[in-house]
């Protein structure tokens, strides 16, 4: 049995045990995971994520390895692939922009079916495409819309996310939203259902279960957690949603409070955000600044026309010309090959001066 | 080959991961997959370290003493010189979006053939030797400690990786495991363990000038060879030049194809291509004994040794006093010239921007390398009409096309090839998307995996190639299968005689040669081959 997952399920829900717990029993805690630990989540990750990058940018780029996914540009008349094998600047930036943000070269997923034949096939497979733009999408927008928790004003563009977000309504279960916009938001399902789903095919897709390390399990449940959580007090506990903004708006002013009548499992949903982002920066979810240093997608592949200069290239042995000639002159003679040094004709008695 | 599996023995439809936890599951390497060890020799003329007569069937590997601090100094100044490493190790998510695109992986089944659990091997000693949570969480965290199983595991596996790149165009970040293989196998190469099919092209390619060790009067005999059945067939004596001072334009290509069926036909048809420029347009051009190859097996051992083998190329094109150098049709080969030679042995501010001297077409995207491909050259020949072709002749083949790895993932050369047979051919068809272009699949025998003790690895590896060669061959009764490489020319015939037996394997320069018309040329009935030409299949009796 696999059951890697259990390790990061147990840890999570520990973590959730905690800090429910402890949030309900007094004012220090509420003080440890209301303004102690955001602080210091928050200061780990800006130091870790940009230690990270500085590290990455430390290292030396040596050639250019662009991975060619399509046509080069060769002869004036043969159509060049321009985006995928990108020979400017500009070209690199729109491969870049079109994998950021469309997630490109997920698309092109295939996947294979080994048939008696013996045949082989490649059918397009777009379910992890669409899973991870429908989970880093509806991550997006949460986190934009938090944004309200943050300002004051709330910025028009937030207010329109918001209103956008909760457009398509699906049904008004609890009519309890302060901020005036009634409604369920689709993102916070979204996100929970594309977590669900990238769980599962963790636990079900033989391969990607194999491959899957208890590492991998854990943001997936403490996102999970969060999403839970942030559902659960707008749709159920229905939180007091002005004290909570009271909270979060004294720590982006300096000014940290811990108002009355927020209730444990805020608590729990704010310590889960400050896990993620101590977790960040020292995981592979550094995925988002790792990409932007990836060689084989950032760079040009104009690797003909324009020389690429490695910082540390240095001088090596080789074999050259003369001692190549020096070995083979008699045969290249012989072969009537042309050589540089004619062989000279030495006389027995001077060879045996020499020696 | 006489113990290899039965075609349908080998395709396994059912594979599914061991129980274990692949960190639980101990490498068995075995025979049939492995490639024999390095000869001490060939170690030793290259300078390479531990040079010793060794087996990994052994027991002992005879490693040096402090082999563990050997990996882990090599892994660290490797993070620091490649950020390619470095990135490559922190941000893989284990998607498995790369999982089924390896063919290896497809073919054997195995899962640390998937090039996520391949970069794993390395990816847990990283974690391991040189990340804080990798020390805090352990296994939990995906990390583990070096030890000879470890080194084993990566030995089996890295050495089951073709460096093809296919994994890179599928995985979201641009993960190349084929750069993480390039790693693995320089660090063990630290320790002396590369496979002799590697080490010895090495030793042989800085002596001789090339892989296959033919020594300067050898290799002219072996033209001379082709000359005369060029002769033969055609008529015409066609007199390629050496090593000559002066001349316009060097000329390089892989060694194999001077050596063996069928890569010879393709040599052939570049010395009738040089010989009709020459005719007609007083086109200068120059093989070269020293620079006699165009192939790179130190590629496949280390970006050091890559570089001190590919130093003759500019050594030669200098000494020689040539404008800008042409390169013959091979994979790897390409894939160093257009993105490691500038930069490791340039600038070639010696040469010139490379000009077509017959169509006066600039090869601006060459301009700084100033190394053109052949397909580059002959595409642009037969665009303007330069080259007297008759198609016909090329009428009893149906030709598809196999782009190589390098070419296709390295360099992005789809069309020129596709062009040149097009116009000297009648009968083409693609194969199904998915296994073409940039998303072509290996031969099963790249970077320096095509020998004969792991036949087993290669027909697996090959498998999805064949398959996709069998669809056409089924489909559109596509009877041969063309090539821009030689190791290409090498592997496929093996290849497809145990997949697809009434396949054959042809070089793209082969079939233009068919369809050349020399001047003064005598009825041609065969082809190169000596096959009758179409409509003259009774012509002998
Ligand atoms: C910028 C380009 C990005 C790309 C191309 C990208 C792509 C991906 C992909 C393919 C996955 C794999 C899904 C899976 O687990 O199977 C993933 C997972 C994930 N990404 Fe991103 N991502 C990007 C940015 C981000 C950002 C900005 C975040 C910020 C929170 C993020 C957070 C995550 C998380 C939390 C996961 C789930 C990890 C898991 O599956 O265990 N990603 N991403
Ligand atoms: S596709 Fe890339 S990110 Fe996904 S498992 Fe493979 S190497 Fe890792
Ligand atoms: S480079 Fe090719 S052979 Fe190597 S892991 Fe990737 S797909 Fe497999």
């Amino acid at each position: 049995m696999n059951l890697k997952y259990m390790y990061s399920l147990l840890a999570v829900i520990v973590l959730f045990l905690v800090s429910y717990i402890l949030a309900g029993t007094g004012m220090a805690f509420k003080v440890l995971f209301g303004i102690i630990l955001p602080y210091a989540a928050l200061l780990t990750f800006i130091i870790g994520f940009i230690s990270r990058i500085r590290n990455w940018a430390r290292s030396a780029v040596p050639f250019r390895i662009t991975t060619t996914c399509g046509q080069q540009k060769s002869l004036p008349w043969i159509k060049p692939n321009a985006i995928d094998n990108p020979f400017s600047k500009g070209a690199v930036v729109i491969r870049m922009f079109l994998e950021i943000v469309l997630f490109r070269s997920l698309f092109r997923n295939t996947r294979l079916k080994m048939k008696a034949g013996p045949k082989i096939t490649y059918n397009l497979e777009i379910f992890l495409w669409v899973g991870a733009l429908a989970f880093h999408y509806a991550f997006l927008t949460v986190l934009l819309r938090h944004l309200r928790f943050f300002t004051e004003p709330v910025p028009i563009l937030v207010q329109l996310l918001e209103t956008v977000d909760s457009f398509f309504r699906i049904e008004i279960l609890y009519d309890i939203n302060q901020f005036g916009l009634p409604g369920v938001y689709i993102s916070g399902l979204v996100l929970l259902a594309a977590v669900t789903y990238l769980f599962l095919r963790r636990v079900f897709i033989p391969n990607v279960k194999y491959i899957s390390l208890a590492a991998d399990f854990f943001p997936l449940f403490l996102i999970f957690g969060i999403a839970f959580t942030g559902i659960l007090m707008r749709y159920v506990t229905k939180i007091d949603v002005v004290a909570a903004k009271e909270l979060t708006m004294g720590l982006v002013s300096f000014h940290p409070t811990i108002p009355e009548g927020l209730a444990s499992i805020f608590y729990v949903h704010i310590f889960f955000v400050s896990i993620l982002l101590v977790y960040f920066p020292f995981s592979k979810l550094m995925h988002i600044g790792g990409i932007f240093f990836s060689p084989t997608r950032n760079m040009t592949a104009d690797t003909r026309a324009t020389r690429h200069i490695n910082p540390w290239n240095y001088p090596v042995h080789v074999h050259t010309y003369e001692e190549y000639e020096d070995e083979f002159r008699e045969k290249m003679v012989e072969a009537g090959l042309p050589v540089v040094k004619q062989p000279v004709e030495t006389p027995p008695e001077e060879t045996e001066k020499k020696e | 080959m006489s113990d290899l599996l039965k075609p349908e023995e080998l395709y396994k439809t059912d594979s599914r991961p061991p129980r274990t936890d692949w960190m639980d599951t101990p490498v068995e390497i075995r025979r049939g997959i492995a490639c024999y060890a390095g000869n001490p020799k060939s170690l030793e003329y290259v300078g390479l370290p531990n040079a010793r007569k060794w087996s990994c069937f052994d027991e002992d590997w005879q490693l040096p003493e402090n082999w563990q601090e050997i990996i882990h100094e090599g892994f660290k100044e490797r993070l620091e010189k490649f950020r390619s490493f470095k990135v490559f190790m922190d941000i893989c998510v284990r998607c498995g979006a790369c999982a089924d695109k390896c063919h290896f992986f497809i073919g054997t089944g195995d899962p640390k053939n998937m090039p996520v659990l391949r970069a794993e091997l390395l990816r847990s000693i990283y974690r391991n030797d040189f990340t804080r949570a990798g020390k805090i969480l352990g296994k939990l965290g995906g990390a583990r400690p070096m030890t000879l199983e470890v080194l084993r595991e990566w030995w089996y596996y890295m050495f089951q990786c073709s460096e093809c790149r296919r994994c890179s165009v599928f995985c979201p970040y641009g993960i190349d495991t084929a750069e993480i293989t390039m790693m693995g196998r320089e660090l063990l190469n630290l320790l002396g363990l590369n496979i002799d099919w590697i080490a010895t092209p090495v030793a042989n390619c800085y002596r001789t000038g090339n892989h296959l060790g033919i020594q300067p009067h050898a290799f002219k005999d072996m033209l001379e060879f082709f000359q005369e059945d060029i002769e033969e067939i055609t008529g015409v004596l066609v007199e390629p030049q050496y090593n000559k001072v002066g001349a316009d334009i060097l000329f390089i290509t892989p060694s194999g194809d001077v050596f063996a069926d069928p890569g010879t036909y393709t040599c052939m048809g570049y010395m009738m291509l040089f010989h009709y420029l020459k005719e007609k347009y007083g086109f200068d051009i120059t093989w070269s004994t020293y620079a006699s190859e165009g192939g790179n097996f130190g590629f496949f051992t280390s970006h050091e040794m890559m570089k001190r083998l590919n130093a003759k190329m500019y050594a030669e094109a200098k000494r020689l006093g040539v404008k800008w150098i042409i390169g013959g049709e091979c994979g790897h080969m390409w894939r160093v010239i257009n993105q490691y030679m500038d930069t490791m042995n340039g600038p070639a501010d010696f040469l010139e921007e490379p000009v077509s001297p017959i169509t006066g077409t600039k090869f601006e995207n060459a301009k700084s390398t100033k190394m053109v491909h052949i397909t580059e050259f002959t595409a642009d020949l037969i665009k303007h009409g330069k080259l007297e072709l008759d198609k016909s002749r090329n009428d009893n083949l149906s030709v598809t096309f196999h782009d190589s790895c390098n070419p296709a993932r390295g360099m992005g050369l789809l069309d020129e090839p596709r062009y040149v047979i097009q116009n000297v051919c009648n009968k083409f068809h693609e194969m199904p998307a998915g296994t073409i272009r940039e998303q072509t699949f290996c031969c099963g025998s790249g970077s320096g995996l095509n020998a004969g003790e792991d036949m087993e690895l290669r027909m697996a590896g090959g498998l999805p190639r064949a398959n996709a060669v069998k669809s056409v061959h089924e489909s559109k009764g596509v009877n041969t299968l063309a090539t821009i490489c030689a190791i290409d020319r090498a592997a496929l015939p093996d290849l497809m005689s145990y997949w697809v037996p009434e396949v054959e394997v042809y070089g793209v320069h082969e079939m233009v040669a068919n369809a050349l018309i020399l001047q003064g040329e005598k009825d041609r009935d065969t082809d190169l081959r000596g096959e009758p030409l179409p409509g003259m299949e009774d012509s002998d009796e």
